[in-house]
């Protein structure tokens, strides 16, 4: 299943989809970015699929938004277009997203990468929010995903000033959990998409949603929802089966119910 | 390309870059620096480069930066910015790329140009060489990289004896030290550098870049972490047409042909 602008292949259980727009390092134009969030939730709807990677070439995972799509624009053509609510589509997508990065991930093309629930990097990964640069600020979650990754300060000190930061330094404040050689890092995302593709379907979405839950509320309320959320889990074929295993010591044998 | 102050040769996948600048010992100036930056560039790209070598024209190696043009200037000379944009990101591309790099040190490596020596991978120098710090006498921090690759080769202590000292060090001491890894007679030199540097560009190149990249690394990682890196590294290598030759080529017992891929 592939559009002009995303690759897109089933490896086993894991969509691997990659951004293909290598004339302009992957800048996330308007029918880029509608193609893959259709793909994204044509791919959460489908059984098939269990867990998604996201990559775009070595060079370029999306060297950021187009800007030549809105250099002219008013403020009310980017009202009206409304491009980056449609963003939110992402984030409603249930089943994990791996973010494999290598090369430049700035701007949207970061903002992209945080959309996701896993981000691993090459050690030629290149990340930056460099809207300050163009005398606007990031529109597509940055300043809010960015700062709940990596704290205020540093969120801070990167929007402010729009530098680059490296995989190594991107490793440090928390942005990404492994650096990985450009020659490695694809494979070694899907092996983690295939890993959690083992694990219970229902209890992975759970996982994503619930931790994802965090960031949206206080804490006492957090618990209270996670608390749900596991119970309800015990409603599932999937846990039974899990625990079960666990005592007989096997390998369990999900079934997504 | 034309440049005017290092000269550029290729023979047998060996690219030799010649500081020629022989009447001023082949100190670095505005000039030297970007135009080793721009062949640096080309070499990165030119995947028929399978070792590089970095000499230098006449008696000297190179006798760092230029003080002339430093005392020229009006006003104080702005080391931090020199540094950032013309010295360092040669250090960091003689690091960066997968190929072996080889100083080859025909005479006096002072201050910068010493740094430009230890940020090759490999050191062979005529008997005649003579290495200088330099910077304590001006009252200066080594740069370009010495405060890194000097601890590293000889130790902290002796590190900061031959930085604070800022005696020349003699071909044989440098041996000893390990900050050369080979002396030949001055006559020999071009020769046995030549030698080197052709067995180097016949290896499995992809081989020897990644055990740059994975030793290079080690100097930051721990050993957890360096065995994983190992291991991914050894991935990679292990899928190139190289090791299958280097296989086939070992119980066929005959000498193996790599092709650097």
């Amino acid at each position: 299943m592939s559009t002009e602008f995303i690759l897109s292949q089933l490896d086993g259980p894991v969509m691997v989809a990659r951004l293909n727009r290598p004339d302009a390092l992957n800048a996330l134009c308007t029918p880029l970015m509608d193609q893959l969030i259709g793909l994204m939730e044509t791919w959460d709807a489908d059984p098939a699929v269990r867990c998604i990677v996201l990559t775009g070439s070595d060079k370029a995972f999306a060297a950021g938004a187009d800007i030549k799509e809105m250099a002219d624009a008013s403020v009310v053509d980017m009202y009206e277009r409304n491009n980056l609510q449609r963003w939110e589509r992402i984030k409603r997508v249930r089943k994990p997203i791996i973010a494999a990065v290598s090369g430049f991930c700035l701007g949207g093309g970061c903002e992209l990468a945080m959309h996701c629930d896993i981000i691993i990097a090459s050690e030629s990964a290149k990340f930056g929010q460099p809207e300050i640069n163009l005398g606007v600020i990031p529109g597509a979650g940055g300043t809010q995903r960015l700062s709940k990754a990596v704290g205020k300060y540093r969120a801070m000190e990167l929007i402010l000033t729009g530098r680059f930061f490296d995989a190594q330094e991107a490793l440090r404040i928390g942005l990404v959990t492994r650096v990985l050689p450009v020659e490695t890092y694809l494979q070694e995302s899907i092996a983690m998409a295939k890993q959690i593709a083992e694990k219970s379907p229902m209890a992975v979405r759970f996982a994503k949603e619930t931790v994802l839950h965090a960031f949206e509320t206080g804490l006492s309320e957090g618990l209270d929802y996670e608390r749900k959320m596991f119970y309800m889990l015990f409603a599932t074929e999937d846990q039974k089966e899990g625990m079960k295993a666990f005592v007989e010591k096997r390998k369990p044998n999900y079934k997504g119910k | 390309m034309a440049y005017e102050t290092i000269q550029v040769e290729t023979t047998a996948c060996v690219r030799t870059i010649t500081l020629n600048r022989p009447d001023d010992l082949n100190s670095i100036d505005e000039r030297v620096t970007s135009e080793l930056q721009s062949e640096l560039r080309n070499v990165a790209k030119d995947k028929s480069v399978r070792c590089l070598v970095l000499t230098g024209a006449g008696r000297a190696f190179c006798a760092g930066q230029d003080l002339k043009s430093v005392m020229e200037r009006k006003g104080p000379f702005d080391f931090t910015e020199a540094l950032r944009r013309r010295y360092n990101p040669i250090i960091s591309a003689l690091k960066a790329l997968e190929i072996p790099t080889l100083a080859s040190i025909n005479g006096v490596a002072a201050g910068a140009g010493w740094s430009l020596a230890l940020g090759c991978d490999l050191r062979i120098a005529s008997t005649k060489a003579k290495f200088v710090s330099a910077f304590s006498k001006i009252g200066l921090v080594p740069d370009s990289g010495m405060t890194w690759t000097l601890p590293r080769v000889v130790g902290l202590s002796k590190a900061l004896e031959i930085a604070w000292m800022g005696d020349p060090l003699s071909a044989e001491t440098a041996l000893q030290l390990g900050l050369v890894n080979r002396l030949a007679e001055p006559e020999e030199l071009a020769k046995a550098t030549a030698e080197w540097a052709t067995a180097l560009a016949k290896s499995a190149t992809r081989g020897l870049g990644l055990t740059k990249r994975a030793m290079y690394a080690a100097m930051g990682n721990d050993l957890d972490t360096q065995l994983e890196y190992e291991a991914q590294l050894q991935g990679v290598a292990g899928r190139t047409k190289d090791y299958s030759e280097g296989v086939k080529a070992f119980i066929e017992k005959r000498a193996a042909e790599f092709i650097g891929d």
